[in-house]
């Protein structure tokens, strides 16, 4: 509600607008602040990968194989963070795989966003057996195990980043369309909604311009949880040999490649799961955030 | 109650027949032709084709093999993996006692530890237990478990050499399987050795399942006390002067538990995600690794067939927890 309606809510000065409302609250929590943070460095290392890494991310060098990070003996600074079994820049790789998870998230989410908010809504204005068989198919796939029937879709499309994410994408779409339902079925008893039906507003114009703004604030919190949830599951794929294939960067897909080295290189592994998990917690803090400071009935 | 019973267990079966559904059309979505997919690189020629075509029903039209799929599996017939050729209802059942087993110490390590950490922490809320308590939960919430898994072999295995990198039972060992479950059937043999070799296979895999499961249930127990420990009734038992641990112990956390019973439920679909990347990582012998390679193998019946028996699990588990919920929760009954 809060983000549709804040051009009129400079005129008064005396009352904050709501961006800013929206702010104060926000910035209360310093867990959002930190993952707002988070994942603005991660946009911007995503942006610039190519000025930011000091190699490109697939050049090998057949004389640094597993070079340990500088600090280490055997070390050097031309790879600050060592290199992989085929003398590829860790560093550089990483930089560039925040390019791929960020994109990943990000169209996870917006696929998601489109299908579920269109199926939301249809489901909350007609309501009947469409309604039904909508929610029927969305609970047997939240029944079936989210990575399995990922796998399934990877299966049969073909392992890659564009099906992996199409397989991500539809695995999360129930909730989406639960969100939206639930909150168009609130919206649509409301006086304004009446009211616009009877000055002669048509379905379409109901659904998106009346309803729809009003339930933003539940589906962006859920779009800033789903690039979490996306990011994991996208890596998980890849670990799997089923995402991102090499030599691409992906964080998963480089854990993939490093399981054989468990024994001897602990940069090799440790350091794409740090990238995970810190991209991951980020999102999850500022969608905790965003939750607290849009959703007026959960503020503490 | 019998008529709570009868709405939450007769919504099984459109999910059943959807589910069915959905398993026998995404197979038939896979790009190619399955006899040609069956007969792999050696191809096969026109009249093996045809005839094959007969005997696996694939010349009649879609709905009347689905017709035929449904009554199979009811039946208890999912067809046989491609590879092997054992039916793949034997496989799942041979194989689904160690994700079981696997699956239910990782349950029990994140109760015995998330249960007392989230009540500590309702009860020290604001205190630095409280917020570690909070930001350790929330990192094993975004914890890549796959990752997970290799940092503690990492760490444990490679470097102190106290467990096992992967597999289930020390080679030496042999325990002849009654109940599938290894430390059950170890300790009816009486195999003390063999007993701790299994339990040491498993205690790094059970911490890795159990991670998120761990963060959940932590996070699920502090909310929910918190919220008990509000209540009128608390304060009037502390007000008669009881003592803390008595009110915490027993008045409130009966009632903070009925929450956490029902997100433990709700977590069985949570574990077999994770039983697919944690065995993957072990080589545990269960039903995750048995997808896994089925996938890499192209067996397609056996991916179907699983597909459906894991998502028939969760679905009875589901339906268990809500009616559990309903039994030890009668507010919930009435207003349905």
């Amino acid at each position: 509600m809060a983000l549709t309606t804040f051009t009129s809510g400079n005129a008064a000065p005396t009352h904050p607008g709501p961006l800013r409302e929206f702010w104060r609250a926000f910035s209360a929590n310093k867990g959002a602040v930190f993952g707002l943070v988070v994942v603005c460095t991660l946009l911007l290392l995503a942006l610039f990968a190519p000025l930011i890494a000091p190699h490109a991310p697939d050049q090998t060098n057949s004389a640094a194989f597993l070079k340990p990070p500088f600090w280490q003996a055997g070390g050097s600074s031309t790879y600050l963070l060592g290199t992989d079994a085929i003398g590829r820049d860790i560093l550089s790789r990483l930089i560039h795989g925040a390019r791929l998870s960020l994109s990943i998230g990000a169209a996870v989410v917006v696929i998601a966003l489109i299908l579920g908010v269109t199926l939301g809504l249809i489901a909350g204005f007609y309501r009947g057996v469409i309604e039904v068989a909508i929610m029927r198919i969305m609970d047997i796939i939240l029944t079936l195990p989210s990575l399995l029937l990922a796998i399934v879709i990877v299966a049969i499309l073909g392992p890659g980043l564009i099906n992996a994410m199409l397989a991500v994408a539809v695995v999360v779409l129930p909730h989406y369309v639960r969100i939206t339902r639930a909150a168009v079925i609130t919206e649509v008893s409301k006086d304004y909604v009446t009211a616009a039906r009877i000055s002669g507003a048509g379905t379409l114009r109901l659904m998106f311009s009346e309803v729809l703004p009003n339930c933003a604030a539940p589906l962006i919190v859920q779009a800033s949880l789903g690039v979490s949830t996306a990011i994991l599951d996208a890596a998980a794929l890849g670990f799997l040999g089923l995402g991102a294939q090499p030599p691409s960067p992906e964080w998963g897909t480089m854990l993939a490649d490093a399981r054989e080295f468990v024994m001897r290189a602990w940069w090799v592994v440790t350091l794409p799961g740090l990238m995970i998990v810190v991209a991951v917690l980020a999102f999850n803090l500022l969608g905790d955030g965003l939750r607290d400071a849009l959703d007026p009935k959960l503020k503490r | 109650m019998l008529r709570f019973l009868f709405t939450r267990v007769s919504l099984l079966i459109p999910t059943f027949f959807g589910m069915t559904l959905l398993a026998f059309f995404l197979i038939r979505l896979v790009p190619g032709d399955p006899i040609e997919t069956m007969a792999g690189e050696r191809g096969i020629d026109a009249a093996r084709h045809a005839a094959l075509l007969v005997e696996y029903g694939l010349d009649k039209p879609v709905l009347t093999q689905y017709g035929i799929y449904i009554g199979r599996v009811l039946q208890g017939d999912l067809g046989k993996s491609i590879i092997t050729q054992v039916p793949v209802l034997d496989e799942f059942l041979t194989l689904f006692p160690a994700t079981i087993e696997l699956a239910v110490c990782a349950i029990a390590f994140a109760l015995l530890l998330g249960i007392p950490a989230g009540i500590i922490a309702a009860v020290k809320r604001s205190s630095w237990f409280d917020h570690g308590v909070m930001t350790v939960s929330l990192t094993g919430y975004s914890m890549p478990i796959f990752w997970w898994g290799l940092l503690l072999i990492m760490f444990f295995s490679v470097q102190l050499g106290l467990t096992p990198v992967s597999g289930r039972l020390d080679v030496m060992h042999y325990i002849e399987p009654v109940t599938g479950f290894l430390l059950l059937d170890a300790l009816m043999a009486g195999e003390t050795a063999a007993f701790f070799s299994a339990l040491k296979h498993l205690i790094l895999p059970a911490i890795v399942l159990g991670t998120n499961p761990l963060a959940v249930v932590a996070r699920m127990t502090r909310s929910a006390m918190l919220e008990v420990l509000g209540e009128d009734y608390i304060r009037t038992a502390r007000a008669k002067g009881l003592s803390g641990f008595r009110v915490v112990a027993l008045h409130a956390l009966r009632n903070a538990l009925i929450p956490v019973v029902t997100v433990i439920g709700l977590q069985v679909g949570v574990l077999f995600t994770g039983a697919i990347l944690t065995e993957t990582i072990f080589s545990w012998p269960g039903v995750g690794k048995w997808l896994i390679e089925a996938i890499n193998r192209r067996d397609y019946p056996v991916l179907q067939g699983g597909m459906l028996l894991l998502g028939i699990v969760v679905m009875v588990v589901n339906v268990l927890v809500d009616v559990t919920y309903g039994i030890i929760n009668p507010r919930i009954r009435v207003s349905r």
